[in-house]
């Protein structure tokens, strides 16, 4: 299957070009972020306090690694996507807030971060699930951290990936989702 | 049973054990995983295959853990048992944590507190089987959280008989979707009670996938199954597709009249197991589980 090269951040057209069922693979900079990034970047938005200026227009990757810091700095040891629809409850508002251009994750999310992607501009790229090996080797540097506070698995790491994938176009900025569609032609008999 | 003196080096087996485990599949989930790649006929499943299989060769290579959730390990110890085990597999699991690494999963299920180390009150989970052999098998199944969190038991009514089990199997499977990253391996207990029904649809998941169910009334409901599931287009990783599960496994016990417990424990594509055989003689690994 022809697999899609795009380049990150993704624009707002780049996001539009995107339909469900394509494969792609992403090189440049992304951040990754779950259940307490989310909590709090949109806790600090609201009482006005900075937040990481990565996260604007961001590639959200829903992953807690696993990090060595060797004498060269950090590495990326294991990056596999996590559950994705434990971020669902504000997945809308951090999707508005900060308008994500692309979540990467795995399981998909709910209609409503669907409709906030549709409104936004912003696409949901699945990462096949615990691949953390191979995903990691695709994100060769890291240019920081932010939060370490929360911990490893919670923090919001600054990563760079080179042709990281296959990921599927599995939401689109259409209003079209590929669980949905699975979901619906599942034969149960 | 006897009561066998264990060699002192327990904590060295269960480290060993441990990278095993994590750092190479077992050949018969392999294979399947395998053939499933060679069979599957939609273009986006395939790629989600080849990455799983690709992600395994590497991992086999540098030594590493296949998936970053590293789960939590169950221990199954077969045959004499020395009390001072537990401690040893104790130890194992720490270290284990340290040298692997694995991610320390275990934490207090209310304070969510986490120790670093994979202990705990509770941990680590071993299970002893009875054996009269004049050895002791340790086997350890690694369970993530994303497959773990998926599991049914349900209380049927005797009246619903095998119909009924079998969609409550298909539904969990179904309603499961992508997250315990299919396709893997579907463990079912149907009968005993509440606590073993559930301990025996996690146990079969230790055996290995190609050994054949001796029970053929048990044998032909997985093989009914298999077809069912795999003709659902759920697919890997919920992405749609053929192959949505590798095997189904059941075992049964008997219940009381009035009961028909079953429980479905899902196996992610990283059924990650690893036994060892202790006797006179030196440690002999397998991936292959005795159970
Ligand atoms: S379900 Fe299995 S393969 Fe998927 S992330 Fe969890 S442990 Fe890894």
């Amino acid at each position: 299957m022809a697999v899609k090269r795009i380049r990150l951040p993704l624009s707002h057209d780049d996001v539009r070009g995107l339909r469900i069922g394509e494969v792609v693979s992403a090189s440049g900079p992304l951040v990754t972020g779950r259940d307490a990034v989310q909590m709090r970047a949109l806790d600090y938005h609201d009482r006005g306090k900075v937040v990481p200026k990565e996260l604007e227009g961001a590639t959200l990757f829903h992953c807690g690694p696993i990090m060595a810091r060797g004498p060269n700095g950090w590495t990326v040891v294991a990056a596999g996507p996590t559950t994705s629809a434990r971020m669902d409850k504000a997945g809308p508002e951090m999707i508005r807030t900060f308008s994500v251009r692309a979540v990467i994750g795995k399981g998909g999310m709910s209609q409503d971060v669907l409709e906030a992607m549709r409104e936004v501009g912003c696409v949901y790229l699945a990462a096949t699930g615990g691949t953390a090996v191979s995903l990691a080797e695709s994100l060769p540097r890291v240019r920081g951290v932010e939060w370490e506070d929360l911990g490893m698995a919670e923090a919001m790491w600054l990563l760079e990936a080179e042709n990281l994938g296959p990921l599927v176009v599995a939401m689109d900025a259409h209003g079209n989702s590929l669980y949905e569609d699975v979901r619906r032609s599942l034969k149960r008999s | 049973m006897s009561v066998i003196k264990l060699p002192e080096s327990i904590e060295d087996v269960v480290v060993n054990l441990l990278r095993l485990a994590n750092t190479k599949l077992p050949q018969d989930i392999g294979w399947a995983l395998e053939s499933a790649a060679a069979w599957e006929p939609n273009a986006i499943a395939s790629t989600q295959l080849g990455a799983v299989l690709d992600n395994v060769r590497k991992a086999g290579l540098l030594g590493r853990p296949m998936c970053q959730d590293t789960g939590i390990p169950v221990f199954y110890v077969k045959g004499g048992y020395d009390p001072s085990i537990a401690d040893a597999i104790a130890r194992g699991v720490e270290r284990a944590t340290r040298e692997i690494p694995l991610r320390p999963n275990t934490v207090d299920p209310l304070t969510r507190e986490n120790d670093g180390r994979n202990l705990g009150r509770g941990m680590p989970v071993i299970h002893h089987l009875p054996s009269d052999g004049d050895y002791t098998e340790i086997t350890v199944l690694v369970k993530g959280a994303g497959s773990e969190n998926m599991t049914r038991l349900g209380m049927l009514d005797p009246s619903d008989g095998v119909a009924g089990v079998m969609r409550f199997v298909v539904d969990a499977v179904l309603d499961a979707g992508g997250r315990p990253c299919p396709p893997g391996v579907v463990g079912v207990g149907i009968g005993g009670m509440a606590d073993e029904c559930v301990a025996m649809a996690k146990r079969v998941l230790a055996r290995p996938i190609d050994e054949e169910n001796p029970d053929p009334v048990l044998r032909e409901m997985e093989e009914d199954l298999f077809v069912r599931l795999n003709g659902s287009g759920l697919g890997p990783m919920g992405l749609g597709g053929s192959a949505t599960v590798l095997a189904v496994r059941i075992d049964k016990a008997h219940c009381h009249t009035a009961s028909l417990p079953v429980a479905v424990n899902i196996g992610c594509w990283a059924t990650r197991r690893a036994s060892v055989r202790l006797g006179a003689g030196d440690a002999v690994y397998s991936q292959g589980a005795w159970l």
